[in-house]
């Protein structure tokens, strides 16, 4: 193969992959505090338009992320104040959050169908970008990929090596316990249910400025779920988040260039697979049950009140 | 915190069925305010969306089309959720069961036979019931999680059916739109009420409502469900088997969503399109949680979803609003509900200090 389309096919994976990354990893974050939160496709979607509908109104990119960011993170907070505060069932709130952020998403971007974007600017480094092959696969790069690597490492060394990751898995693994000597279990679990949506936000952030720069209902299709599905996948391993999200990259590239070489498949069959490679690999991870129980939080999903 | 959480020690009987009437009056009032901020006449909005689309004959026969399929659906998601077994790839099932129904209608397009539209409906539901399988399948020999498994079946389902409309089952005279050919009159749905399109599927609906009702509170099989979902510890003890509530579970839940398939394209469709729901998969879960996962909850929680489809398209219609208001409200009413049902198991105390400070005042 030609090394030039080596290059742009590894490209199209690495963007296929970032959103998933922020949202996976995010999602970790939350579900090792305990909270499982099944809202990731509404979160990504909100932060796609608003992201979408910044971007348009102030031309700013980076103002659009942070405005994604936030949005994300409003969408989680709505799910921690129902979980967390009224005690509501997870999953139903998660799939709550997940139809509303489809409606509000619709709703909000009612107008921005059709509307256009140049897309990310890119943030090319200056003499390392030009060395071949790997300059432009690691140094010429929009910010947000940068910063989905950045993200994995930190959240991988916040859980490892810092005392508040330490207390935040605690939590996680048992809230009796962790309650018991002093944390705050709530606030802990706010804050990372808050991150988690915050990087579900800047994930559809990516799509809608990125990836495929626009906006389109559900533009997201299904990646918020098959980022809760890496989530189990990595077995709560953020760096395994980060090899899952290109795996997963590449399964959603194949499809394009299958169609581009003539591939004599209905396109509809080829967009089936990451779906399908995404059960395939669950049923793999969670036949082996000691890996999946082994490394899940003890408390996931499981509700805390402090007074009973 | 301005107010604390007491566990009841038990359920509150009364807020059961309180919790939803207080979720749609929440719904109401927050919508109200959504439409004023959006520059809207709320009463008047809300007469559009809640009140016009039923104030006929017409519209009343309207509802009980969009109904039919969310009834159906809810009450096979409903038993699944007493059981804790999570099925939300209704919308896969109903997909499956469209497109087996849909094509035994297709095979036997020439057909006059009278047996032509059961055989499509047993299809229908074995259709539904051989997707909703998988997860059940997955979930019970590799202890799969059936939320995931689920899900992505839908975009699996979704997507084989734009392939069989934009292939094989294009209609040969359509001029290439993706669609199948309409389906013969013997493979049509009757209509039960003249100048409607209310037809024998609401009907069913309404049966299938009965018969679960009958077998949740007058059998065995209802009690071992019920115990499963809340103390799955003593069902085990009792021998009732987990597995095999999966299987139960999935397969009424696939059985019935594939049902509303098939009753979709035979009824008000009439043919296969690329998309023949607009999400009554994912809406049916609302009904199932507003209905009280019972069978007489359902109905009329399906019969209240099915009125905010209708009204996001007369208020589409008549003041400009987009449609997807309707997928806010169904949000917001799920959200409403899952937090007020807090009231059911815990009693609210507004704290000591709050309320001095709300004397003092």
């Amino acid at each position: 193969m030609n090394s030039d389309v080596l290059v742009l096919t590894l490209l199209t994976v690495i963007s296929a992959a970032t959103p998933l990354i922020f949202a996976a990893t995010g999602e970790l974050v939350a579900e090792k505090s305990g909270v499982l939160n099944l809202g990731v496709e509404g979160m990504m979607l909100v932060g796609a338009v608003s992201a979408f509908l910044a971007v348009t109104e102030t031309q700013s990119a980076l103002f659009a992320c942070l405005v994604a960011l936030i949005a994300g993170a409003g969408m989680a907070l709505i799910f921690a104040f129902l979980t967390l505060t009224l005690h509501a069932n997870q999953v139903a709130t998660g799939l709550a959050l997940t139809i509303f952020g489809i409606g509000l998403s619709a709703l909000v971007g009612q107008d921005l169908v059709g509307v256009a974007y140049a897309g990310l600017p890119k943030l090319t480094v200056p003499v390392l970008a030009d060395i071949p092959i790997i300059g432009p696969l690691l140094f010429d790069h929009n910010f947000l990929i940068y910063l989905s690597i950045v993200v994995v490492f930190g959240v991988l060394w916040f859980l490892q090596k810092s005392r508040m990751g330490l207390i935040l898995r605690a939590v996680g693994e048992s809230h009796d316990a962790a309650h018991a000597i002093g944390y705050r279990v709530v606030l802990i679990r706010y804050l990372a249910t808050l991150f988690g949506g915050g990087m579900a936000g800047l994930g559809g952030a990516y799509i809608s400025l990125s990836y495929s720069p626009m906006w389109a209902e559900n533009m997201t299709a299904g990646r918020g779920w098959i980022a809760l599905a890496l989530v189990v996948f990595a077995t709560w391993r953020p760096v395994r988040v980060l090899l899952g999200a290109y795996l997963f990259g590449g399964i959603t590239i194949l499809q394009l260039h299958a169609q581009a070489i003539g591939v004599s498949i209905p396109s509809e069959m080829l967009s089936m697979l990451p779906y399908l490679v995404t059960i395939i690999v669950l049923v793999m991870i969670s036949r082996d049950s000691n890996r999946v129980l082994g490394n899940a939080p003890a408390c996931l999903g499981k509700p805390f009140n402090a007074a009973a | 915190m301005l107010f604390k959480l007491e566990p009841r020690g038990g359920i509150s009987a009364r807020m059961v069925y309180l919790t939803p009437l207080l979720a749609v009056g929440f719904t109401l009032v927050v919508g109200a305010a959504l439409f004023a901020a959006l520059g809207y006449d709320p009463i008047h909005t809300l007469k559009v969306f809640f009140i016009h689309p039923v104030n006929s004959v017409q519209g009343l026969a309207e509802l009980g089309v969009k109904a039919t399929p969310l009834i159906l659906i809810g009450l096979g998601l409903a038993v699944g959720f007493r059981a804790n077994v999570w099925n939300i790839g209704a919308e896969g099932q109903l997909t499956l069961g469209a497109i087996a129904g849909g094509g035994v209608a297709l095979y036997f397009y020439d057909s006059n036979s009278p047996l032509l539209l059961p055989a499509m409906m047993v299809a229908g539901v074995l259709g539904g019931m051989a997707w909703a399988a998988i997860p059940a399948f997955l979930k019970t020999r590799f202890n799969t999680n059936e939320i995931l498994t689920s899900l992505m079946l839908t975009y699996v389902a979704l997507l084989l059916l734009a392939m069989l409309v934009n292939g094989p089952w294009r209609d040969p005279d359509g001029y290439n739109f993706p669609e199948s050919r309409i389906f013969s009159e013997a493979a049509t749905l009757p209509i039960i009420l003249e100048g409607t399109r209310l037809h024998l599927g609401a009907a069913i609906a309404l049966l299938v409502a009965v018969i679960l009702w009958f077998l949740f509170s007058r059998t065995l099989f209802g009690f071992q469900v019920r115990v499963i979902g809340q103390a799955p510890a003593a069902a085990g003890y009792a021998g009732f088997s987990q597995k095999k509530m999966v299987w139960i579970s999935l397969l009424l839940a696939g059985g019935l969503a594939g049902l509303a398939g098939l009753v979709e394209v035979a009824g008000p469709i009439g043919q296969l399109l690329p998309r023949i729901s607009p999400g009554y998969g994912f809406t049916a879960i609302i009904v199932a949680f507003l209905g009280r996962l019972h069978p007489v909850g359902v109905v009329l929680a399906g019969l209240l979803m099915a009125l905010s489809y209708l009204g996001g398209e007369s208020a589409q219609i008549e003041l400009g609003l987009p449609v997807a208001m309707t997928g806010v409200f169904q949000g917001m009413l799920l959200f409403f509900l899952l937090a007020s049902d807090v009231l059911v198991t815990y009693r609210l105390r507004l704290l000591p200090g709050l309320k001095r400070r709300a004397g003092g005042v």
